[in-house]
């Protein structure tokens, strides 16, 4: 086993725990917009079809790349844009007008 | 590229990379972790999402260099890129609120089908130098379980969109055939990871990943989507992190990883709200309407129920204390949370206390009913969540039930038969007067019958949700 898949490995778990840990006890309403924003960080695969578009050989490949990096954009672009949309919805308002069953 | 075992490939790419490379991507990682942790905050979530917006394109912006580009090469990414931007901006943008749950899922499944194709353009680029077992390893991992999450969240997908039946597909011997499709994929898989490089297997095993990600989410009912596309959203994770593998990228396994755990825990975590076990959710088809509450002697056929009219329910909302409107999808469908919102007004206008509850699992995702609600200028204080307000129906003269069902179904607490017992409810039925506005009779998205709609203090009123609250406005201004 090479030092570099070692390293791999290590790297996974700890993300593996940091990513169990780092969640913990969310409120129901924020269910969705976590989802969506976890959705939109899985998004990193276009890294990955960067680089394989990049070094494509032949039209086969080349497809293969431009689909990807295609795919990749709309998960990363669509994913955060959907997720500001949602949570843009829960922007603290100026405290609503004087006197609506206020206080609770 | 440096000829020699994958592994060796893996190394070599990892360092002519860089070292600052690498460090960008511990930057990015960490933005991810801080991302996620301000998500899970009401007062930082906003801010969290840029947060991980802003390490994803320190991450981009870190691999460019590393990529040796021909002109031709530039042009086709840009291309690329170009129009997953405008496709993406577009759907995030223009869809309805009430349509997110379903967006949510397409953008999964795409970023499941990415993995997919990296892994298969890698294998494609390295077949000749006969991969090791790693490297097999998680090449078909990524496959397969991408092309899962890509094929179950277009499934996904269609059912919210209503492009397909949403309720619970099955048919005889379904769990063997998939059982059956499963089998051949592993052993498929082995024999790829026994260091025979075969481009047909691979794509025989994408194949059969895609049939299973269909016939996987075909038997699960529509209610129980949002589960199942969190899971994909995992799956989807941990695919990514199987490409980093394959690539030799750290980005991608930080990345992947961090949505494959946290996404696992948001999946269980959504299905204890909905009161259920994730292995009931995926595999017990809850929501065939066959499957009555309460066996058949108590279906709804032959009992009777009371329907009234939108001035008598006006009179009674203008002169009660206290009213509490339960919102469901079909109020999400009607568009109908600006009307809800109109009648909240007006009776307050009256001195009504109103306030609006919240079921965790309202709407078609969890906190779906919050942004819809929030869109139409709800005041934030006036929704309750369940816990906080389920001990005041009691004290409540009127709740209006909106377009929602089983939700304030009893049988979820009474029923042991029920498939939606132990789910925790709005306990509407403790109120002095309950009005259902629904289209008709019919059970709810998830098939089930509810009790309530037939209990003596029960009125119905038929119609599509808005205009039934719209007529209730003028009643009440009336009254």
């Amino acid at each position: 086993m090479s030092n570099t898949l070692i390293e791999y490995i290590t790297t996974f778990v700890l993300a593996a725990f940091v990513g169990f840990e780092v969640i913990s006890k969310v409120p129901t309403i924020l269910h969705t917009p976590l989802m969506s924003g976890s959705n939109a960080i899985h998004g990193v695969i276009l890294v990955g079809a960067l680089a394989i578009a990049a070094r494509a050989n032949g039209p086969l490949e080349i497809t293969l790349g431009f689909l990807a990096v295609v795919l990749a954009t709309i998960n990363v672009i669509g994913g955060f844009v959907v997720t500001d949309r949602m949570l843009e919805m829960f922007k603290a308002r100026p405290s609503s007008p004087a006197g609506k069953d206020g206080q609770q | 590229m440096t000829p020699g075992s994958p592994l060796l490939l893996a190394a070599s790419s990892a360092l002519t990379m860089g070292q600052g490379v690498r460090l960008a991507y511990l930057l990015a990682a960490v933005l991810f972790i801080l991302g996620l942790k301000q998500l899970s905050s009401p007062k930082s979530a906003r801010k969290g999402n840029w947060t991980a917006a802003v390490g994803m394109v320190i991450a981009i912006a870190a691999s460019l260099p590393g990529l040796s580009l021909s002109s031709t090469k530039i042009l086709v990414i840009l291309a690329a890129v170009a129009i997953g931007v405008v496709v993406g901006w577009f759907a995030a943008r223009k869809v309805a609120m009430t349509a997110i749950p379903q967006m949510v899922a397409a953008f999964n499944g795409v970023g499941g089908g990415a993995a997919a194709v990296v892994s298969v353009s890698e294998y494609l680029h390295t077949a000749a130098l006969a991969p090791g077992v790693v490297q097999s390893f998680s090449t078909v991992f990524s496959v397969v379980v991408g092309s899962v999450s890509f094929a179950g969240s277009v499934i996904a997908f269609m059912k919210l969109q209503e492009l397909m039946r949403g309720t619970p597909i099955t048919y005889p011997g379904q769990r063997v055939v998939n059982g059956g499709i499963l089998l051949a994929i592993v052993a498929g898989a082995a024999y790829l990871i026994g260091i025979h490089t075969s481009i047909p297997v691979l794509i025989g095993a994408l194949v059969l990943a895609v049939v299973l990600g269909f016939g996987f989410v075909l038997p699960i009912g529509g209610a129980d989507m949002p589960v199942v596309i969190s899971m994909l959203n995992a799956f989807t994770g941990l695919a990514v992190a199987a490409s980093g593998f394959v690539l030799g990228n750290t980005g991608l396994i930080v990345g992947g990883t961090l949505v494959g755990a946290s996404g696992t825990l948001l999946t269980m975590m959504m299905s204890d709200a909905m009161g259920r076990s994730l292995g009931n959710v995926l595999f017990a088809a809850v929501g065939k309407v066959v499957a009555g509450a309460g066996g058949d002697a108590e279906s709804s056929e032959g009992k009777n129920y009371r329907s009234g009219s939108a001035e008598d329910i006006g009179v009674l909302l203008a002169y009660s204390n206290k009213v509490i409107i339960v919102p469901g999808y079909g109020l999400a469908v009607a568009q109908a949370q600006h009307a809800a919102r109109e009648l909240a007004t007006v009776l307050e206008k009256r001195g009504v206390e109103v306030a609006y509850a919240i079921h965790p699992v309202a709407g078609r995702m969890p906190g779906h009913m919050n942004v819809l609600l929030a869109e139409a200028d709800v005041p934030y204080d006036q929704l309750k969540e369940m816990d906080a307000i389920n001990d005041e129906f009691r004290s409540t003269d009127v709740v209006l039930v909106v377009g929602a069902n089983d939700v304030v179904n009893p049988a979820a607490r009474e029923s042991k038969s029920s498939p939606i017992y132990g789910m925790p409810i709005l306990n509407a039925d403790q109120a002095r007067n309950i009005i259902f506005l629904k289209r008709s009779m019919r059970p709810g998205f998830a098939g089930i019958d509810n009790a309530l709609m037939y209990d003596p203090k029960t009125t119905m009123l038929f119609g599509d949700a808005k205009d039934s609250l719209t007529k209730l406005v003028a009643a009440v201004k009336a009254a």
